[in-house]
């Protein structure tokens, strides 16, 4: 019985560690996750990016499903998941708000015009402040929130078309009939 | 010889089109809005939170502290974290406050959780469990120097060989 032992033991370390790195290969580093998935959204006032000298607050936006989508001109993998927003937003699966990070104004509605503006309103968070209560760390990212204002997914790089089917869609259909 | 330094030629074309798009990738990126000054503060305050910025994990480059990190991010954090302690907030707080937004990972030293107990223990668990196997071997091998059972102390090498290598010297 001992004898088994000798052998399998070192088997099934070595088979433990395995799966460790395995496990390993498959996780993206860049993707943390983040503390705030299933609390309530942080308040925010911003100005719009279009309207300047109107303000959007979190609490304009309670009673809906929502995304909010954190982007910038400077953003060049933010231009690779534009094109999903564009068409999200012409199929009015679910209202998208913009959070353009750390953008200058001109360049932020000129990348708009260029690339198409799937964003019911974007605020401009022009020096950081806002999207350090989000926890963010780089654009693109994009978060889904509940009506009651929670947050229920945050989704970090580019939204792919594979995601989207996997885990956006699915879950917004889902917050919609709660 | 010509073909070398024909090829030569050709990669060094070739990487300096590389260099040439890799930076024009990193151009807007760039292109951010200019960062705003850090607000100003004691040379007192400035060192604690110099410190205090080496025990926190840029996200931006995972690698870098936010002391070192010349990430927009990291600059926007130092910000905030300069706000905060001329708010009156200690570094507890402020690691709490960047917790609460980052999670765990902005902390270099994570804090012992069930999540996280693996990774304090593990290495650990692993020294003593490798110290136990030694133990073991070492005490089986003086205890059965002439039981052939065990392979270890059979043969020529191990204690067994050195045991066997006395007996005849003894003789």
């Amino acid at each position: 019985m001992a004898k088994v032992w000798r052998y399998l033991l070192p088997l099934g370390i070595f088979a433990v560690l395995v799966w460790f790195l395995f496990k390993g290969l498959s996780l993206n580093p860049r993707e943390v996750p983040s503390p705030l998935v299933n609390r309530p959204v942080p308040n925010f006032t911003l100005s719009k990016l279009h309207a300047p000298d109107q303000k959007l607050s979190a609490s304009d936006l309670k009673g809906q499903v929502w995304l909010l989508n954190v982007w910038g001109s400077w953003c060049v993998s933010c231009r690779i998941e534009h094109p999903l927003l564009n068409e999200l937003a012409k199929n009015n699966v679910v209202p998208i708000y913009g959070m353009n990070w750390k953008d200058k104004r001109e360049d932020a509605i000129g990348w708009l015009n260029k690339f198409g503006d799937p964003y019911v309103a974007s605020i401009a968070d022009v020096d950081g402040r806002v999207a350090i209560d989000f926890g963010v760390y780089g654009a693109p990212e994009t978060f889904i929130i509940d009506k009651q204002g929670i947050i229920r997914h945050k989704h970090i790089g580019p939204i792919t078309a594979e995601s989207l089917q996997k885990d956006i869609l699915p879950l917004i259909e889902r917050l919609k009939k709660s | 010889m010509i073909n070398v330094s024909h090829n030569l030629k050709v990669l060094v074309g070739m990487s300096a089109l590389l260099a040439a798009v890799l930076f024009a990738l990193a151009a807007p990126v760039m292109a951010q809005a200019p960062a705003q000054p850090l607000p100003v503060i004691s040379p007192e305050l400035d060192k604690r939170l110099k410190v205090l910025e080496t025990e926190l994990r840029c996200l931006v480059c995972q690698n870098q502290t936010l002391a070192d990190s010349p990430a927009g991010l990291a600059d926007d954090l130092r910000r905030e974290i300069r706000t905060l302690a001329l708010a009156g907030k200690d570094n507890a707080e402020i690691k709490s406050f960047l917790q609460t937004r980052y999670g765990d990972f902005i902390l270099y030293r994570p804090p012992v959780k069930s999540t996280t107990w693996l990774l304090w223990v593990g290495p650990f668990a692993l020294l003593a469990l490798g110290g136990l196997v030694f133990a073991i071997i070492v005490w089986r091998r003086g205890r059965g120097r002439d039981d052939d059972d065990d392979p270890g102390s059979g043969g020529t090498g191990g204690a067994g060989g050195v045991h066997e290598a006395r007996k005849l010297l003894d003789e």
